[in-house]
């Protein structure tokens, strides 16, 4: 991790925890009855949202305005691909306003890696999900919600249900769960897994209900119906049938174990009604979470040392231009 | 009247020192020369002659893209790389599937006069796969087409594709195939494999590449037809057309300079000078194309010079447009990964960039002929010795986008003769 968050992947041990400690002293602080800080008084954060995500944007529009930063909301809904303005011209209009933090989502992978090492933009870069690659806060706050109910991660069991292949949550996930040292269990159909999925850090299986008794936290990634016209599965019906998880799988799941779901859920697909209200849910809480982790995140990229979270590679790494895939 | 060069001590496809007189189009002599009068002398002590390069994968993006390269631009581009005949790809705009439009790119070659430019026709109206182009109007035509490809493209429809392999027969025409199968590569962003998935970019597998290969393979062997295959990339397909080739059946592929040096691993950048089709692959497959452009299972190396303008490069990944530049550098890539690694020697240079091109492009009459009297005087002189560091800038070609940009390459192109006029003289543009 350097001057900017891109990828959990990115993230030592030590980077990870002092972001979930400080996570934890500032929801600590929410509790008080005037929950802003003055922590980023001056700075400038934008949203830069090129796809639509209301509960995200959100979530890092009230973070960063409990820590009394200036927020833009930058909504450019169609990127260079649709002929709008290139990411590029963004990112230097943005530059131009004098933005410190550029909290971006982007359709494409690599939108958020490209922003900040192309040379357009000088600001720390925080990305809020590209494409089907990272979405690095999220596995943030599953991990920071997991840590408080399991009280740790050392021989924890994660099993991650669904569509693995385009979940830019599961990838996050993975990274970063393996990192703080708990066991992860894809589980998907064949179809959802990305070719090369076995040299993830992470354990894979086909079969849902054998995963389940074993896991402390069971995580429902969202199915997006469309995958349906692509082939990836026969029917709704089969797919909820076979990796959807209800009321009688749930109670196969070990006593304390916890579910979670990044959201927006489809009820009665990957989850049932049943499961999503019930007392094993948190995925209320992870949205809370949500708001402290994104805190701690802007608070430790924005304040202070720049390495608070990380040290080593700056922006300017795009100037090494040895290209590293030359075969001698 | 045109100069006449006597080119001294030029080493003959790297063999022994021999002197070159160049006259009237011709190789007049050859041998030891003492002084001629009237000519102007080239010392070419250290230097290596080789026929004229000749390029079988151009995109000279002219009609329609002029923004991105023209035919002047790219075919001087093509004379400081070597060239002295290069086959234009017919994904222009309007595409290149009537005579008139072949014509058009055709002359626009001669009037530029850097090297031959032989159009490629496409296969199908618009390459839209769906009906034959007019085939035969465009080998009726001056500009005298024999390579048929629908490049960016792929003939997908199996029965399409055994028609144009049937019916190019009757002025031995070649089919050129972009093997890409359609479904297999929808949103297709980069090699598929372990990388792909951790870099959550749609993968394009080998074996959309090798399904189309193995199944032209068969196409060609019962049509008794001839098959190009272009920018072959992955190891299974030279297993497959080595297996083709052991079965004789009449089937040649060519591979570009850049997956003969790069790897995916340069994606990691998610810098789309990276992004290229087909995508670049695994160091596995680096190795088996070497190796099969060494064996000559791959009959030729290939550029697929494929300019854009910075705004089609300067963006995210998934927005980038698909190529990379090649002429002005791929005979140091050659050299750097088949000669100084010691698989080839220049000789098989000549034959894989220059004699069977030729042959697949039907100009052998013209281009990859021996350097001996009376042949024409198309000649490359090459200095193994020199190293260059590559510059984007300070390329030809209209547009930048350069995959070699601050990389150091051996070998320098001096001097380029096409039908004994310079195109090309210390290193420059003569």
């Amino acid at each position: 991790m350097k001057r900017h968050l891109l990828s959990t992947a990115d993230l030592s041990r030590d980077d990870a925890v002092l972001i979930l400690d400080t996570a934890e002293e500032i929801a600590r602080l929410a509790a008080r009855p005037i929950k802003k800080l003055p922590t980023l008084r001056g700075r400038t954060v934008v949203n830069l949202f090129f796809e639509d995500s209301t509960r995200t944007r959100t979530s890092f529009e009230v973070a960063a305005k409990r820590l009394s930063a200036d927020v833009i909301n930058f909504s450019a809904k169609g990127s260079s691909v649709s002929k709008g303005e290139s990411l590029k011209d963004t990112a230097l209009t943005l530059e131009a306003m004098g933005a410190d933090a550029v909290v971006v989502r982007h359709s494409a992978s690599g939108a958020a890696y490209r922003l900040a090492t192309a040379g357009w933009s000088s600001s720390h870069v925080v990305n809020a999900g590209d494409g089907t690659h990272e979405h690095p806060t999220q596995a943030l706050l599953d991990a920071f919600t997991m840590r408080r109910h399991l009280g740790g991660f050392e021989e924890r069991r994660v099993t991650v249900v669904g569509d693995v292949l385009h979940s830019r949550v599961a990838r996050s996930n993975v990274h970063l769960l393996a990192t703080l040292g708990a066991r992860v269990t894809l589980v998907a159909p064949p179809t959802l897994l990305p070719v090369g999925v076995e040299s993830w850090p992470c354990d894979v299986s086909y079969d849902l209900d054998a995963a389940i008794p074993g896991s402390d936290a069971i995580m429902m990634l969202r199915v997006q119906r469309e995958r349906m016209n692509g082939g990836f599965f026969p029917t709704e019906r089969e797919y909820s049938r076979r990796y959807g998880l209800d009321a009688q799988r749930m109670a196969k799941l070990p006593d304390k174990a916890i579910v979670l779901h990044p959201g927006p859920m489809v009820r009665g697909m990957e989850i049932s009604a049943a499961v999503a209200d019930s007392d094993r849910s948190v995925i209320v809480e992870q949205v809370a979470n949500g708001v402290s982790v994104r805190m701690a995140v802007l608070y430790l990229l924005l304040s202070g040392s720049e390495s608070a979270i990380g040290s080593e590679e700056g922006h300017s790494q795009h100037q090494n231009t040895e290209p590293k895939g030359a075969v001698a | 009247m045109s100069t006449t060069y006597l080119i001294k001590n030029a080493s003959i496809l790297g063999g022994d020192p021999r002197d070159l007189l160049l006259r009237d189009g011709i190789i007049a002599e050859a041998g030891a020369l003492g002084p001629v009068a009237g000519t102007v002398v080239i010392d070419a002590g250290g230097l290596i002659a080789l026929p004229g390069l000749v390029d079988l994968h151009t995109h000279l993006r002219e009609p329609g893209r002029e923004d991105a390269e023209t035919v002047d631009t790219g075919t001087r581009a093509a004379a400081l790389g070597g060239f002295t005949a290069v086959h234009a790809m017919a994904n222009t705009d309007p595409v290149a599937d009537t005579a008139g439009v072949v014509e058009q790119v055709w002359r626009l070659g001669r009037e530029a006069g850097h090297c031959d430019v032989f159009p490629v026709g496409a296969v199908t109206v618009g390459l839209k796969g769906e009906r034959l182009a007019e085939l035969g109007a465009m080998a009726d035509s001056a500009a005298r087409v024999r390579v048929f490809s629908d490049d960016g493209k792929c003939v997908s429809d199996a029965n399409l594709m055994r028609r144009a392999l049937e019916y190019v027969k009757a002025f031995d025409g070649v089919v050129a195939q972009h093997a890409q199968e359609p479904r297999l590569t929808e949103g297709a962003q980069m090699n598929e494999g372990e990388l792909s998935g951790l870099l959550g970019l749609a993968g394009w597998p080998a074996v959309a590449e090798e399904a189309i290969i193995a199944r032209d393979i068969l196409l060609a062997a019962h049509t008794k037809s001839r098959l190009h295959v272009c920018h072959v990339s992955t190891a299974g397909s030279v297993e497959l057309i080595r297996w083709a080739k052991s079965k004789g059946h009449p089937v040649t592929a060519e591979v570009t300079p850049h997956h003969l040096i790069l790897t995916e691993d340069l994606v990691k950048s998610y810098d789309p000078i990276y992004k290229v089709n087909p995508p670049l692959r695994s160091a596995t497959d680096v190795a088996a194309l070497r190796e099969g452009l060494a064996d000559g299972t791959i009959d030729a190396v290939a550029t697929d010079h494929a300019p854009h303008p910075q705004e089609d490069k300067d963006c995210e990944w998934a927005a980038a447009a698909m190529g990379m530049l090649g002429l002005e550098t791929a005979l140091s890539v050659v050299q750097q990964t088949m000669v100084d690694s010691g698989l080839m020697t220049w000789a098989d240079v000549a034959d894989r960039m220059s004699v069977r091109p030729a042959a697949i492009g039907q100009v052998d009459d013209r281009h990859g002929r021996p350097l001996a009297i009376g042949e024409p005087a198309n000649v490359v002189l090459v200095d193994p010795r020199a190293k260059r560091t590559v510059d984007r800038t300070g390329l030809a070609s209209l547009s930048q986008n350069t995959p070699y940009q601050a990389m150091e390459l051996p070998g320098a192109v001096v001097a380029t003769f096409l039908r004994g006029t310079a195109t090309v003289l210390d290193g420059k543009l003569a």
